[in-house]
């Protein structure tokens, strides 16, 4: 195949991957770039269950009051399904029901939320609880909480504050000691507060939401506690004693019942995963879908499923690494450990951060290569040999977070996320390298493992790159054809032009 | 600090890139490379076709033959164990006599029958060869290398680097141990690369650690001008294994024997580029001139003179441009 047959590639893959895209850009009017001002959330809650093959009925509390946030949409998946909603008090529930529920069924519920001003508020009126009777000695802790709490405070609110104040005191006496053994979660903290409050007969609940900050396909509720002052619905956190709704925080559920409930089946898992998109690219892909009827709109990847497109925006950006590895070994010169190794290590630096991951790579690089050295003068079989480094790069990793956990570094926790076997890859190769072509040879590839891996890491993490890969897929074909058009460069490398720089001196 | 591209290009200078896309990829097809990876392949192959190499005088394939050694090795004063498939001359131990039960090594120290054997069943085991693969020990001829290279030589046995290109000898280099590169001839590994005019056999210029260089770094003797004995000898010997291998771009290393003459050491199908720095010339011209010609002459001899008369050709060129400036 001749130079030509590629080049017409090149322009071929360039051409229509960059057509799409400016479609899309032109016609359709996608943004090229992410706007953070009108990010939107998308909270999927994902149920599956195993049906008896009976009747069965699931029922799910669904967001109601949403402070701090705009409902944009909302909707069910259910095949084959009888759908109710309904207002329950201050939550809402659905309900789905089918007559016969056999193998695994799956349930969806997606709402879409931006952030606003606008400050929803829980309409229910509670009643007076009565003083429940403590038993000893948790009678008296109590009390003497309470009646601490009682001198400093002047109404529903302060009295509520100074209670978590005393409760989550960084010095706790004895009575706050005694109290707060009981609780081993956080719902269990708020329902023992709960409980205190009732002393005073201050009526109190529990409210679950989920946090919005990060992308995640496996986010928890997390509980916080209300209060009701005779007109209103107060918020706390439970374990810093603030006040408010914490910003991020969208409301879903108050009340102790379960977030879901089933009959007639057997659960196998509920997820709830969030997921950050953007206002305008998605309004526009819908209305452009409709007027247009285009397929690129419908076959976008913002049609998947919440959990699948966190793990595509992740995807999409291994190409990018592995562009980055070809230009620096073919153009520049630069050797590395492995073709694609450092895409991975830049994977992992995703997790650790760039600093931490340097640092703990270069560690366990440098322990599991004293340890190969000495295993070479037991000269082991291949096999077995490989096995022995895999196992101690676990050692290892187990050994730095146990000494971090000591430390409290939070950061070097993270070393878990390394992929342990190219870890364990890298050493073998790095101790050959060592052996056939000597110290300097090895350091020198490990290094350009490093910065190919450090590059591609700032690639791979860049938001905008990240946004247009997510939203114009298409340029996958234009990265294709970078990698052709490298694969025939039959020219000099950069690191070339100092390897011969000997000729510089002949004159011809 | 750095040549600029074009007057790398100017020069002729060969790319890896090049060198990996326009000479490996097209004439060195992939199911040739095990004949020269193997270096006992090689020699089979060698021998059928009459090119002289090192007598092979044994061959260790399993560790049960380890026991036989010491009945075999009776019969030899000195010798050479290396692997089939050692890259960079590692795993290679020489032998220069015995005294009594024990065995003179190269450097002057003397080793036992038990660390022989332990050496050779490293060899089996995979210790030297490329990925750990289980590999076979050669017991072959100890080249008594010509003496006209003690000066310019630390230890180890100097070679000739020769590049065959579609059957002509494009350009060749002495490469001479050194301290460095610890009695190993790899440029890479710290010996020093000599250029050698194709025309000629006279040694010109030279380079160490990527610099020019014409004075050896240990023994401080003048590389320059030196006559390669047997030259004629050594162009013929390299066509042939070329032409016997059948590979298009070839490396093709040969060692001079004080009594045997050139011997074929071994065989490379990707051979590096510092020979362009040794000889201060690129090899892009001649490779060009060879691609150019229409067809190649079959004799051997016929096609030596061929690639005499271009690279003579070459030169007076290069001489001119020099006198034009």
């Amino acid at each position: 195949m001749g130079r030509n047959v590629v080049r017409a590639w090149v322009l071929l893959l360039a051409a229509v991957g960059f057509s799409i895209c400016y479609y899309k850009v032109s016609v359709l009017g996608l943004p090229l770039k992410p706007q953070q001002s009108t990010e939107v959330w998308m909270v999927q809650a994902k149920l599956n269950f195993q049906g008896d093959g009976g009747p069965a009925i699931m029922e799910l509390y669904l967001p109601n009051v949403i402070p701090g946030y705009l409902k944009l949409d909302e909707d069910f998946i259910s095949g084959g399904f009888g759908l109710a909603v309904q207002d329950e008090g201050d939550n809402r529930k659905a309900q789905w029901a089918i007559r016969r529920a056999r193998d695994l069924k799956s349930l969806y519920y997606r709402i879409a939320v931006a952030r606003s001003e606008q400050q929803g508020a829980w309409q229910s009126r509670p009643a007076f609880p009565q003083a429940p009777d403590y038993p000893e000695p948790y009678a008296s802790a109590i009390q003497s909480v309470l009646d601490e709490a009682r001198t400093t405070s002047a109404d529903v609110a302060t009295y509520t504050a100074e209670i978590l104040q005393q409760l989550n005191s960084p010095t706790p006496n004895e009575n706050v000691e005694l109290l707060r053994n009981n609780a081993n979660s956080a719902e269990q903290w708020v329902k023992e507060i709960i409980n205190v409050l009732k002393g005073v007969r201050i009526p109190a609940r529990i409210l679950w939401g989920i946090t919005t900050s990060d992308a995640s396909s496996h986010s928890q509720l997390e509980p916080l506690l209300q209060v009701h002052n005779g007109q209103k619905w107060l918020t706390f956190n439970p374990l810093t004693s603030e006040r408010g709704i914490p910003a991020n925080f969208l409301a879903w559920k108050v009340g102790d019942d379960t977030l879901f409930h089933l009959t007639g089946g057997k659960l196998v898992d509920a997820t709830f995963s969030v997921t950050k998109s953007y206002k305008e690219q998605i309004d526009v892909a819908r209305s452009g879908a409709e007027h247009a009827n285009s397929v690129f709109t419908e076959f976008s990847l913002l049609a998947l499923p919440v959990q699948s497109q966190n793990i595509y925006r992740l995807l999409l950006m291994v190409p990018i690494g592995a562009l980055i590895v070809v230009f620096m070994r073919t153009l520049v010169g630069i050797s590395t450990f492995g073709t694609f190794m450092p895409i991975l290590i830049a994977l992992a630096f995703r997790e650790t951060q760039l600093l931490w991951g340097v640092l703990l790579f270069s560690m366990i690089v440098a322990f599991g290569l004293m340890i190969r050295f000495y295993l070479e003068r037991l000269m082991l079989l291949l096999i077995p040999r490989l096995a022995s480094i895999l196992i101690i790069v676990v050692i290892l990793m187990l050994l730095i977070s146990m000494v971090s956990n000591q430390l409290e570094a939070e950061r070097l926790l993270s070393v878990a996320l390394f992929p342990m076997v190219i870890m364990a890859m890298t050493i073998e190769r790095m101790s050959i390298t060592w052996e056939e072509s000597g110290a300097r040879d090895a350091i020198l590839q490990g290094l350009g493992s490093l910065v190919v891996a450090i590059l591609g890491y700032l690639a791979m993490t860049s938001e905008q790159l990240m946004y247009v890969m997510f939203v114009f897929p298409e340029l996958l074909l234009v990265i294709l054809a970078g990698c052709l058009w490298v694969g025939r460069y039959n020219g000099y490398r950069l690191l070339e032009l100092y390897r011969f720089r000997e000729m510089k001196s002949i004159e011809r | 600090m750095i040549c600029s591209p074009w007057k790398l290009k100017r020069q002729g200078i060969l790319s890896i890139n090049r060198r990996n896309a326009d000479l490996i990829m097209r004439y060195n097809p992939r199911r040739l490379f095990p004949l020269v990876d193997n270096k006992l392949k090689t020699k089979e192959l060698a021998l059928q076709h009459g090119i002289a190499v090192p007598k092979l005088l044994g061959v260790v394939e399993i560790y049960h033959q380890i026991k036989q050694l010491a009945p075999f090795l009776e019969k030899h004063n000195d010798f050479v164990i290396k692997p089939a498939h050692g890259s960079g001359g590692s795993g290679i131990l020489v032998v220069t006599g015995r005294n009594g039960k024990s065995f003179c090594k190269a450097g002057g120290d003397f080793i036992d029958l038990d660390h022989l054997a332990h050496h050779t069943s490293n060899i089996l085991s995979g210790m030297y060869s490329l990925g750990g693969l289980k590999d076979q020990a050669i017991i072959e001829y100890r080249v008594k290398f010509d003496p006209m290279f003690a000066s310019i030589s630390y230890q180890g046995v100097p070679d000739i680097r020769v590049i065959v290109f579609k059957g002509l000898p494009v350009a060749a280099m002495l490469r001479l141990p050194t301290r460095e590169s610890e009695g190993k001839a790899n440029l890479h590994q710290g010996a020093m690369g000599v250029g050698i005019d194709i025309a000629t056999g006279q040694t010109c210029g030279g380079v160490y650690r990527e610099q020019f260089c014409n004075i050896h770094p240990d023994t401080r003797e003048s590389t320059d001008n030196i006559q390669i004995p047997h030259w004629r000898n050594i162009l013929e010997l390299a066509t042939k294994c070329a032409d016997t291998v059948g590979l298009g771009y070839l490396g093709v290393d040969i060692v001079l024997d004080e009594e045997l003459g050139p011997l074929m050491l071994e065989l490379n199908a990707r051979p590096g580029l510092n020979v362009q720095i040794a000889n201060g010339a690129g090899l892009l011209k001649m490779l060009d001139q060879v691609e150019s010609l229409d067809s190649l002459p079959v004799d051997i001899n016929e096609r030596v003179a061929l690639a005499i008369g271009l690279s003579q050709k070459a030169r007076l060129k290069g001489d001119a441009s020099i006198e034009s400036l």
